[in-house]
């Protein structure tokens, strides 16, 4: 296929719209006369509701309801955006007896304007039974204090669950033994790694409008990453048919994987079906900081063993997750961490992964961007920096000995065959970049300020295999223009552009040529939805089958119109013509034929489904400077390389990698959470809670050296999440040649190096 | 309530508002809807209006404050939103674009106080405007090339 | 988020004065700091119209209305080129600009914030308030004074000969500061202020005369700061240890001291 759109930097199609401040998003096209929703939430960190009285606050002038447990349905489902039959416990209800986070949902209050409401949510008197949380995820398993000692929980995939022991699931795989292999192993490492439950942060925070359509059917206007669960969810959660409901995504103010649980939509959604009226929540940034989807805490013990001379014999991963009150993502993310790690180094003879998730009494944690394999990954890639220390080699030659090269089976990722990887050009230019063999490990600076260098690579997946579908469907319309339409969620990303670059290219049109739509339930194919790093590579091959259908059909058409036979006719974007005397009726002829006396619909739909995730790899090197007496780290200059396949926007493609090498900055140095002993989060705003302004962050510099994979479209495969794994392991790393001190727990902070200097 | 007048995107405006009514809010409900608010606490710059034309918090500011005073929000300033739009486009690091319009408005408003800024004065000017998606450094690359066009135009 | 029933734009400062007498009435700065609180105020004072938005220059000191904005403050040529762009580093680190054009001085400075980079840097000049009863009286007394119900007119920058630095050390650019410092010699020798301890800013002459002297030595500067550290409370919080202030502290004063008398070669 010629590729004239695919691989340019072409504008997105709604940026204009974006960058002229154009009404787009849920709130600005919210009725005006939508009731406020808000939440009661929970003071205490583990409590039984005793009684919530409600008469004063019902009435008040403006108020419309208040609901508390006794007014929604005792199904439990989940709100963790996964398809059907989802790995995360049904652990929910909308409003529950219990509370288990401080924050949790009590109540819900409905009314005319926000000043009511407020004022309502004052007078609401709510006597608690005040129970012991469990706070320490280490002591949750088994503990006698049960997060979800509720009969109707349910698992409905086998993933390791019971309630009764606050696992949400647990797990081994292995290949080889381990045990034997780093026994007999020369130099071997151990050490633990602790990530912290960080934000996404996503600038527009939780949002949701309802309302009751001419149908009789419940309409969902929500910032979303996943309108198909959406619907499923509240389906669960509401117990109404699915053909109830209707879920439409406007343009959405960044998720991060934050949207891809749903978090918000219930409120408004029961406050419309019982009272008929339109509704809307907008969540505070205090609410999307305490009661939301944030990363999962983990506890991640690594051991590795090695020969002398560098060769990697056997790595073990020992994760114990914190999936907080309810189970969201709690099972698949902890695979991540073992999954896109140990294959980045798949020569070793043998593995063992095993973990543990479990339920405590903080916020559920939920999706971001990296989901697992950012946490496993800054502790791999740590340990392997360790054991270059170790072996007293250079930690990118030792990488160089080590690295997963195109062609080497994957024994920790399914055994899967990495079919496209410039994993060790990649590492080999960022090296190159960032000036490795004149920096590592340290230089002293004239002024006593000390620079180090750290490097360390990632992977992560395109999709989750044989679950994610994509499904795309195209038609012709008059004049011969393209309506392109996708059930794949834009969250500024950029996917309904890139979308329609590949089918530009495959019907060999202008992208001007194709218009785009999505996502409406009711309209769009199914998808889905933009998470998992699925879009460009599963989209994207539904795209271009179904592009390729809609040729087959014009084709066909005419071929009819021309009187010949179909064999003796090609399609050449602007025409269909014979090959044999050259008579040819236009595209556009041909979209205005069909609507005229039309027979034929011209109109293609096919979905898409990848029983492989080829992974996506990159290298980061960083360089940083330390003060050592005040232990303020500056970031001086951040290189990377990526290898996603064919870049099917170098432009899109390389802000993503910017903007997650930012937030995995942000990670490392600056974005902290602590919770005091009454389970309260100290991070509650974004003056606690401080995410890399633009004078933090140094300079980034990104390349791409693109490999070709077979199964992808274009030979793309995925960029979204891989981007944000390698700051934190780079730069404790490069933390650690500066200063000799090794940092396990993020963030690290400037107090912590300069109190490690003093004690050194 | 009280009654307040402004120039609201060159048009005198006048309207009974509650006192503590945030200038956000107010703008918002006359249709100002380019106007966002990312948090309580005055640290994301989202909501950022040009105030007898300099740079505020639309969020920390009174509608009452306003009184009297000169407010432009992006709808009152297209044509200058649109030019540097499309160097910010070019570089696809509007993104989510949820905080474009109070970055430009701020980038704006830096063009008029600076000709010429440094990389190091830009950074600490915008340094009140948090985007989470870009990284910073595509809005830096538009900045550089929407500076470039405006010294070649001159 | 506060409440506020009602707003008074006055005419003169003897109507704000006689309105904040009333404990639930407020004078309203900028409205950034105030709005983080849930007061229901029953009556916003608004000085706005009282042309204390000005900054005025004379021979002997610089007159900063209450009204004007952080970002006029960290903006005035004439400050600049006296302080030596110390004010200038003590506003720059505050969020954005957009935050500064909001918050005024007479907000910052009336709250007694410790971890007020301004209040501070201040201390480090020789500055006085004026109180619109009470009169003018010195920052550094005001600064220990209980909150009233007076009202701060204006913050006088007085011209008087000295030097100051003013360092900060913070976990990111635009944070708050986890320690503020600002050094300063004048006639007297030098003393240091270390605000953000988180508590309010104290001040420590060098009564003794460590630095008294021609030949001043790392190891001078070291007992000075060591002085400094021991003279005061350092605290926790969600930022960090009072051990890792008290450690920046002495780090801080080092610095500052080190680039005054790098000033005076």
């Amino acid at each position: 296929m010629r590729m004239k759109y695919v691989n340019q930097p072409i504008r997105k199609k709604d940026a204009m719209a974006l960058v002229t401040g154009k009404p787009v998003y849920t709130d600005d096209i919210a009725p005006k006369d939508c009731l406020v929703v808000k939440v009661l939430r929970s003071p205490h960190a583990h409590a039984e509701i005793l009684e919530i009285k409600k008469d004063i606050a019902e009435k008040l002038p403006g108020i419309v309801c208040v609901l508390t447990y006794e007014d929604v349905p005792q199904k439990r489902f989940t709100m963790a955006g996964q398809t059907y039959p989802e790995p995360s416990p049904y652990d929910r209800l909308i409003l529950d007896k219990r509370v288990r986070f401080v924050g949790d949902a009590v109540a819900i209050v409905a009314g005319e304007t926000e000043k009511a409401v407020d004022q309502a949510m004052k007078v609401i008197k709510v006597k608690y039974n005040v129970l012991e949380p469990v706070l320490d995820f280490h002591e949750a398993k088994d503990n006698p204090i049960l997060v979800h000692p509720e009969d109707n929980w349910q698992a409905l995939c086998p993933v390791g669950a019971d309630n009764k022991r606050n696992l949400c699931a647990s797990g081994l795989e292995e290949h080889g033994d381990v045990d034997k292999v780093i026994a007999e192993s020369d130099v071997v490492v151990e050490n633990t790694y602790h990530t912290k439950a960080v934000q996404q942060t996503m600038m527009e925070t939780f949002r949701t409008y309802t309302q009751m359509d001419t149908y009789g059917r419940l309409n969902i206007i929500s910032s979303t990453q996943v309108p198909f669960h959406v619907r499923r969810i509240l389906s669960n959660a509401l117990d109404i048919p699915k053909s109830k409901i209707r879920v439409i995504k406007p343009r959405i103010g960044g998720g991060f994987g934050a949207k891809q649980t749903v978090v918000a939509e219930v409120y408004p959604a029961i406050v419309t079906l019982k009272t008929g009226r339109p509704a809307k929540i907008i969540y505070t940034r205090e609410e999307s900081l305490i009661a939301s989807s944030p990363r999962h805490e983990m506890e991640i013990k690594v051991r590795i063993g090695a020969n002398k001379d560098g060769h990697i014999r056997g790595i073990e991963v020992k994760t114990l997750s914190n999936t907080g009150a309810f189970g969201e993502h709690g099972p698949t993310t902890v695979g991540l961490s073992g999954h896109k790690s140990i294959p980045l180094y798949s020569k070793a003879e043998a593995f063992r992964f095993q973990y543990d998730v479990v339920y405590t009494n903080k916020m559920s944690a939920g999706a971001y961007r990296g989901y697992g394999a950012t946490q496993g990954i800054f502790a791999v890639e740590s340990a392997i920096n360790e054991l270059a220390v170790k072996l007293d080699m250079d930690p990118v030659a030792l990488r160089e000995m080590n690295l997963t090269r195109e062609g080497d089976v994957m024994h920790g990722y399914y055994g899967e065959t990495a079919t496209s990887c410039t994993l060790d050009r990649c590492l080999e230019r960022t090296a190159e970049m960032i000036g490795w063999k004149e920096k590592y490990p340290r230089r002293v600076m004239p002024d006593g300020k000390i620079r180090g260098v750290g490097i360390a690579m990632a992977m992560q997946g395109s999709g989750i295999p044989s679950v994610d579908t994509g499904s795309v469907s195209i038609k012709i319309n008059d004049d011969g223009f393209y309506a392109l339409t996708i059930g794949a969620s834009d969250m500024g990303t950029g996917c309904d552009t890139i979308l329609s670059q590949m089918a530009a290219d495959c019907l060999d049109c202008s992208v001007d040529d194709i218009i785009v739509y999505g996502v409406d339930t009711d309209v769009s194919p199914y998808d889905s939805g933009s998470y998992a790093s699925s879009t460009t590579y599963v989209t994207g091959m539904a795209t271009v089958k179904a592009c390729q259908t809609l040729v087959d059909k014009m084709k066909a058409y005419g071929a009819e119109k021309l009187g010949c036979s179909v064999d003796d006719v090609e399609f050449d974007g602007e025409k269909v013509y014979s090959l044999k005397d050259g008579s040819s009726i236009s595209r556009k002829d041909i979209g205005n034929a069909i609507m005229c006396a039309g027979e034929n619909a011209l109109f293609a739909t096919e979905a898409h489904s990848s029983p492989v995730s080829p992974p996506p790899f990159m290298a980061g090197a960083v360089e940083v400077e330390v003060d050592p007496e005040t232990g303020s780290v500056k970031l001086m200059d951040f290189a990377a390389v990526v290898d996603c396949g064919t870049v099917v926007n170098p432009n899109l493609a390389r802000v993503q990698v910017e903007g997650g090498l930012v937030q995995g900055i942000g990670m490392a140095l600056h974005e902290n959470i602590t919770y005091n002993e009454k389970g309260e989060l100290a991070e509650n705003s974004l003056m606690q809670y401080k995410i890399p302004t633009r004078m933090d962050m140094g300079k980034l510099r990104v390349e791409f050296d693109s490999s070709y994979e077979p199964t992808g479209p274009f030979g793309a495969k995925s960029i979204g999440e891989i981007v944000i794994n390698t700051p934190a392991p780079a730069i404790a790393q490069a933390i650690y040649n500066a200063t000799g001190l090794r940092f396990t727990e993020l963030p690290i902070t400037p107090e912590k190096i300069a109190m490690g200097m003093m004690d050194k | 309530m009280m009654q307040i007048t402004l120039k609201l995107n060159g048009k005198n405006v006048t309207a009974e508002v509650a006192p503590d009514m945030a200038l956000l809010d107010f703008v918002r409900d006359h249709g100002c809807y380019s106007v966002k608010r990312g948090c309580e606490t005055s640290n994301c710059g989202l909501c950022t209006v040009l105030m007898d034309g300099k740079p505020v918090l639309s969020c920390s500011t009174l509608a009452a404050r306003a009184d009297g005073h000169e407010v432009v929000t992006m709808e009152g300033c297209q044509a200058e939103a649109e030019e540097f739009g499309a160097f910010l486009a070019d570089q696809g690091a509007e993104q989510c674009g949820y905080c474009s319009p109070g970055f430009i408005m701020n980038v704006l408003a830096m063009c008029k106080e600076m000709d010429d800024p440094t990389d190091d004065e830009i950074r600490e000017y915008l340094s009140g405007n948090l985007c989470r998606c870009s990284g910073y450094e595509g809005q830096l690359r538009a900045i550089h090339a929407y500076l470039d066009y405006k010294k070649g135009a001159k | 988020m506060f409440t506020i029933r009602e707003y008074v734009k006055v005419s003169s400062l003897e109507e704000a004065y006689e309105l904040n007498q009333k404990k639930a009435n407020v004078v309203f700065g900028g409205g950034v700091w105030l709005r983080l609180g849930r007061k229901n105020i029953q009556t916003a004072i608004d000085l706005s119209g009282l042309g204390l938005d000005e900054i005025t220059e004379d021979e002997k000191e610089f007159s900063v209305g209450c009204m004007v904005s952080l970002r006029q403050l960290e903006t005035h040529k004439g400050i600049d080129a006296y302080t030596k762009g110390a004010v200038k580093e003590s506003l720059r680190h505050i969020v954005g600009v957009q935050m500064r054009n909001c918050a005024t001085v007479g907000g910052s400075i009336y709250g007694r914030f410790g971890f007020s980079d301004i209040l501070c840097c201040l201390l480090g000049l020789d500055c006085d308030v004026e109180l619109y009863k009470q009169g003018r009286m010195s920052l550094a007394d005001f600064a220990k004074m209980k909150k009233d119900n007076d009202i701060l007119v204006r913050v006088i920058i007085k011209k008087t000969p000295l030097e100051t630095v003013y360092l900060s050390q913070r976990n990111t650019e635009t944070d708050f500061p986890v320690v503020s410092c600002a050094v300063t010699k004048d006639a007297e020798g030098y003393y240091a202020v270390i605000g953000a301890r988180p508590c309010q800013p104290v001040v420590v002459r060098d009564s003794e005369g460590i630095l008294a002297k021609a030949e001043v030595t790392a190891e001078d500067m070291a007992a000075f700061a060591s002085k400094v550290q021991n003279s005061m409370d350092f605290a926790d919080n969600t930022r960090c240890s009072g051990a890792y202030r008290r450690h920046v502290a002495g780090v801080l004063v080092k610095r500052g001291l080190k680039q005054l008398m790098g000033g005076d070669k």
